[in-house]
Formats: structure tokens, C-alpha cells, sequence
């Protein structure tokens, strides 16, 4: 698996870079992908390098202003949600776990809702991903203080609670969302939302969810080994001297960062976190400090690439990216079920 | 020379009292038998033994005098080892990734593997004859191959007490013969080897000292002789057992019901 590192990378760059390139290029002004690295070139490299005076000011707009903090964000969330997946699944021992186990998904979609019928989105851009990140810490703060007893707190118990007020959060969203469906532009601010997309986000949306997508990735490889030994029990990794109530805090707190920076900027989007992870692992094997680097890179690739898709695939208006993740990321989350019962070893 | 002691340590778990002041000394060099029933309590002394399951009252399990209790988490785990009886393996690691885990409690979180980590995985995965699975993945093994696989890993710490519950549960005759070898040539180099077993008749073999246990108390310690008598096995056991010898003088028992 080791070996595979170097061509792993060495496929999922270009990839990734490509895919920037022509995420933006295409849209509803196609642009040839020269103007996009002379606007890309003319904003870091020296002056007198690129020709300037071939991009236009409107492709400069579009590509600085829109189709770049576009991409970037769909960058972020992609790996934001990729490794708070390898976190769950690690953590809860099951290759099928996903970001939104412990609630936190749930209680940002929440902080949001409470945001736009608060009317606080309307007043202030980065309301809005405030209050899902405050969402996102409290709603883990509960489903922690739910599972604990004694300053202990089993997987078990910590998967059941967050199940559970990950159920509750969403029925006082969709509550919220009921009783407000009078206000239609409102409902469908919140609808939209709720399905996840990327449209309309600006420079003020990266830097509000990059840092903390940052911060958590730091936290995650931070934690890599520790969470190597986590994924063979509990009481295995206290014989190896992980001190396992701590680091169990501590990488739920980090998922709850992740997850919470990703649903801010761009609502609930499934399947990433879920299948990514996952699809990385059959490759790369499950150590985690490979894993974790591995699958932030391919989930920003799959998200950009998914974004393209939600706003090419039926113009001029978009479907929403959860739906195209869901409708990409099933059929793989699929194959690999199928796969896993079919094989003897387990992910 | 590092002693473990549990000074009448007990240990409940809800509101059940599962471990009834439990009195026992490893020292360097002893390799000691764990027996009693199922239930009786012996999983329970080796979890508080090793600091996993707290032991009351607080600072009534002691390293070189020293209450476990206040040691740090990865101070303990550098000096002792604990193979559970679970030889669950998660995730498609190597074995050799699963040995080197082994080495966690002795690195930093960003230190690379050291000379000193590679020649100890090097050494745990030879001592438990499983270099030519090193690159398989671990969870394909047989149950045997796994338990031997989890003994490496253990080994990689270099701990000077290394407590095994129940090691030969899945083992095939001679794998279970190897790894009462191994425990015999780790004992023999200095290590503490602490094995909690059913196996009677090994227990006979090879253990330097038998901790007898029942319904959560150490009924008696000491010498095979001393400890499985044919009353204590009649009591304990609820069996009687003939002796007859082996080629080597041994005795062995052939055990029936009351």
C-alpha cells in the first residue's frame, strides 16, 4: 500500500488542478482556460510576466470574484468533510461512518435555519455560517454531555445519542422551516440551503471556512496515530498509552470544527465524507496519517468536480451539489457495499 | 529490579464487586499462571494489574512503589503490556503496521520511526515467527496467526511486564506450545510474563508460580504443588483429577467430573 503513495498523489494533483482550471472556465460565460491562468498569473506572479493587457475587466471579475472563491470553497468542504469521515470512521470502528454520526451536521443545518428565520442572513453575510458553526459546537457539546457518564464516554453510547439528536436537530429545522413556509422566499432560502450548493460565494466564504478546515486537518494529523490505535478498540489503545477520554474529546471536537466550518459555507452536502474516505482507503490502505492528507486531496477533487456538474449539467439554473453528490457518491457507495460483502475482509 | 503489586485491590464495575482485595508481587524473571474459573475474577486482576480498569482504594496497584494512579497513561504502557483475549483486528493493517503500532508509547507524535523502534519490530515480529505474513493483511489471518500477530505487537513495546489474558484460547497444540515457549524465554530473559489461562496441565509446565482465584479472591499462591491440590481443584473446580506422569517426570492430570 506504502508504494502506492507517490502515484496516488501523483494522479490526484494534476487532477485536482485540471479540475480548478476548468471549473473556472465553464459556466453560463465560457472562458478559455489562458484567460483563467492569465487572471490566476496576473494576481501572484511579478508583473510583466503575464500579458495583462489580453484579460478583459469582466473576465477579471468573473474569475477573481466569482468562479475562484467558488472553487476554493468547494475545495475546503470537499476536504473539510473527507477527513472528519476518516475521524468518524476510525473512531466508531466502522468503515461506513460518516461526519453527521455525532450530530454535529445537524445541529449547524439548525444554526442555520435559526439564522435565516432570525432574519440575521439577510442583515450580514457571515451570519449565517456563524450561527452553524455555533450550531455544530453545541449540538456536539449535547450529544457529549448525553453520552457521558462518570467521565467516560463509550462509542456506543456516543454513536446512539448522536443518532438521536441528530434526529431531533433536524425535526426542529424542518419544524422551523413548516411554520415559516408563509414567507416563500424565506422557506426557499432555507430549502436550498438545507440541500447544499455553492452559488453566489465570495472571498469572505473561504476565508470564513478555510481556517478551520485548516485547523482541523492540523488536529486530525495531530492525532493520526492515536487514532490508528483507537480504531482497534478502546482498551487496546489505553494499553498503548493513548489516553483515550481525552483523545476521544478531542477528535469529536475536531469533526465538529470540520463539519461545522464545511456545512457554514455550503449547507449539507452528503455522501463526500462518507464515500471518499472510504474509496481512499481500498487504495491506500488504513493508516491514518496517509489517509487523512490522501482523502482532504480527493475530497476537494470530488467537490469541485461535483460543482462543476451541479451547475453545468442543466443550465442556466443549478441542481443543488448535495443532490449531485448523493446521486454520485450512492451508486459508489453501492459498489463498494456490494464489494465489501463479497470479499471476505472487511474495508 | 521493577515490582508490580496489587496491595488488596478491588475492582467493581456498576455496582458489582468483582475483584475482592487481591494481594499478589510479580518480580523479574517469574513466569506466573493466572487460574480459576470462568467468571472467578482473573481478566479483571489483569485489566487492574495493568492499570486499564481502576483498581479501589486509589493507589492499591503499585509499580516499584509507585501508585499507577499517578503514572502517566504512556508511562505505564512503556513498561507493561497487556494482550487481551479480543484478537479483533479492525481495518486491512499489515501486520507489520500492526506490530509497529507497538511502538506508539515510546514516540513523539511527529519523531520518525527511530533505529531503536525498527529493531524492536523487527525483533517482536521474529521472536513470534511471523515475518513471512510482515506484508499480509492482518485481518485475513487465522485465529491463531492473529493471536501471535497481537503478542508481536505487545513485544515491540519492550515492556518489562507483559500480561496475557488467555493466549492460547484459539491455538492450535503447537502454537499454543509456541507461545508457552515464548513466554518461557521471555520470563527467562528477565520480563515478567503474567498468563491467565484454563490450561491446567500447561500451567504445570510451565509456570514458575500459580495465582489460584475464586468468586473475585486470590484463594491461595505459590507453587503448582501447593496451589492445585486435589482439594482446592475439588473446591475451585468442582473436579477431581488423576495424576499420572510424562516422559519427563511431569506430572499431568486427567481431570473428572465430581
Amino acid at each position: 500500500m506504502k508504494r502506492r503513495i507517490p502515484l496516488f498523489y501523483a494522479l490526484l494533483v494534476p487532477i485536482l488542478f485540471v479540475s480548478a482550471v476548468v471549473a473556472m472556465a465553464v459556466g453560463s460565460t465560457s472562458l478559455g482556460w489562458e484567460t483563467v491562468l492569465r487572471v490566476v498569473g496576473g494576481k501572484f506572479l511579478p508583473s510583466g510576466w503575464v500579458d495583462a493587457t489580453r484579460v478583459t475587466q469582466a473576465d477579471q471579475v468573473i474569475v477573481w470574484l466569482i468562479r475562484i472563491p467558488r472553487v476554493l470553497v468547494a475545495a475546503c468542504v470537499g476536504a473539510g468533510l473527507a477527513s472528519s469521515g476518516v475521524i468518524m470512521q476510525a473512531l466508531f470502528r466502522n468503515p461506513l461512518a460518516e461526519p453527521s454520526l455525532v450530530g454535529a451536521g445537524a445541529g449547524a443545518v439548525l444554526g442555520g435555519v435559526i439564522s435565516f428565520v432570525a432574519g440575521w442572513s439577510v442583515t450580514s453575510v457571515i451570519s449565517l455560517p456563524i450561527a452553524a458553526m455555533t450550531g455544530a459546537l453545541l449540538a456536539l457539546a449535547l450529544v457529549y454531555a448525553m453520552a457521558t457518564r462518570g467521565g467516560v464516554t463509550p462509542v456506543t453510547t456516543l454513536l446512539l445519542s448522536g443518532v438521536a439528536a441528530g434526529s431531533l436537530l433536524s425535526a426542529v429545522s424542518s419544524l422551523l422551516l413548516s411554520v415559516n413556509i408563509v414567507n416563500w422566499q424565506m422557506a426557499q432560502d432555507i430549502v436550498f440551503w438545507m440541500m447544499g450548493g455553492l452559488d453566489a460565494r465570495t472571498w469572505t466564504h473561504f476565508w470564513l471556512c478555510a481556517p478551520f478546515v485548516l485547523l482541523g486537518l492540523v488536529a486530525a494529523m495531530i492525532q493520526a496515530r492515536d487514532l490508528d490505535l483507537l480504531q482497534q478498540g478502546e482498551e487496546t489503545a489505553a494499553s498503548f498509552g493513548v489516553d483515550v477520554e481525552s483523545a476521544k474529546r478531542m477528535l469529536t471536537l475536531t469533526t465538529a470544527v470540520l463539519t461545522g466550518a464545511s456545512v457554514a459555507v455550503a449547507g449539507l452536502v452528503g455522501f463526500v465524507g462518507l464515500v471518499v474516505p472510504h474509496a481512499v482507503r481500498l487504495v491506500l490502505g488504513p493508516s491514518n496519517r496517509t489517509l487523512l492528507p490522501a482523502s482532504a486531496v480527493a475530497g476537494a477533487a470530488f467537490l469541485i468536480l461535483c460543482d462543476l456538474a451541479a451547475r453545468t449539467i442543466h443550465q442556466p439554473t443549478e441542481i443543488r451539489l448535495g443532490i449531485v453528490t448523493a446521486l454520485l457518491g450512492g451508486p459508489v457507495f453501492i459498489a463498494l457495499l456490494i464489494r465489501r460483502y463479497r470479499d471476505v475482509t472487511v474495508g | 529490579m521493577s515490582v508490580l503489586e496489587a496491595r488488596e485491590a478491588s475492582v467493581s464495575r456498576g455496582q458489582r464487586l468483582i475483584l475482592k482485595q487481591a494481594s499478589v508481587s510479580l518480580a523479574a524473571g517469574e513466569l506466573v499462571a493466572l487460574v480459576g474459573p470462568n467468571g472467578s475474577g482473573k481478566s479483571t486482576l489483569l485489566r487492574a494489574l495493568a492499570g486499564l480498569w481502576p483498581a479501589s482504594p486509589r493507589g492499591s496497584v503499585l509499580l516499584d512503589d509507585r501508585p499507577l494512579d499517578d503514572l502517566p497513561r504512556r508511562d505505564i504502557a512503556r513498561r507493561i503490556a497487556f494482550v487481551s483475549q479480543d484478537s479483533t483486528i479492525n481495518f486491512a493493517y499489515t501486520v507489520e503496521e500492526i506490530v509497529r503500532m507497538g511502538r506508539y508509547p515510546h514516540r513523539g507524535r511527529f519523531t520518525r520511526e527511530s533505529g531503536a523502534d525498527r529493531e524492536a519490530v523487527r525483533l517482536a515480529i521474529a521472536r513470534c515467527d511471523i515475518a513471512y505474513l510482515a506484508e499480509r493483511n492482518a485481518n485475513t489471518l487465522s485465529g491463531g496467526e492473529r493471536q501471535r500477530v497481537l503478542i508481536a505487537r505487545s513485544l515491540a513495546v519492550e515492556p518489562e511486564f507483559i500480561l496475557l489474558d488467555e493466549p492460547t484460547a484459539n491455538l492450535d497444540v503447537e502454537h499454543s506450545l509456541e507461545v508457552l515457549d515464548l513466554c518461557r524465554t521471555l520470563a527467562a530473559s528477565g520480563q515478567v510474563v503474567v498468563l491467565a489461562t484454563h490450561d491446567l496441565n500447561a500451567v504445570v509446565r510451565y509456570a514458575s508460580k500459580v495465582v489460584l482465584i475464586h468468586e473475585g479472591q486470590i484463594v491461595s499462591t505459590g507453587s503448582r504443588e501447593e496451589v492445585l491440590s486435589q482439594r482446592s481443584l475439588e473446591q475451585v473446580f468442582h473436579v477431581r483429577a488423576d495424576t499420572v506422569s510424562d516422559g519427563d517426570g511431569q506430572p499431568v492430570y486427567i481431570f473428572h467430573r465430581l
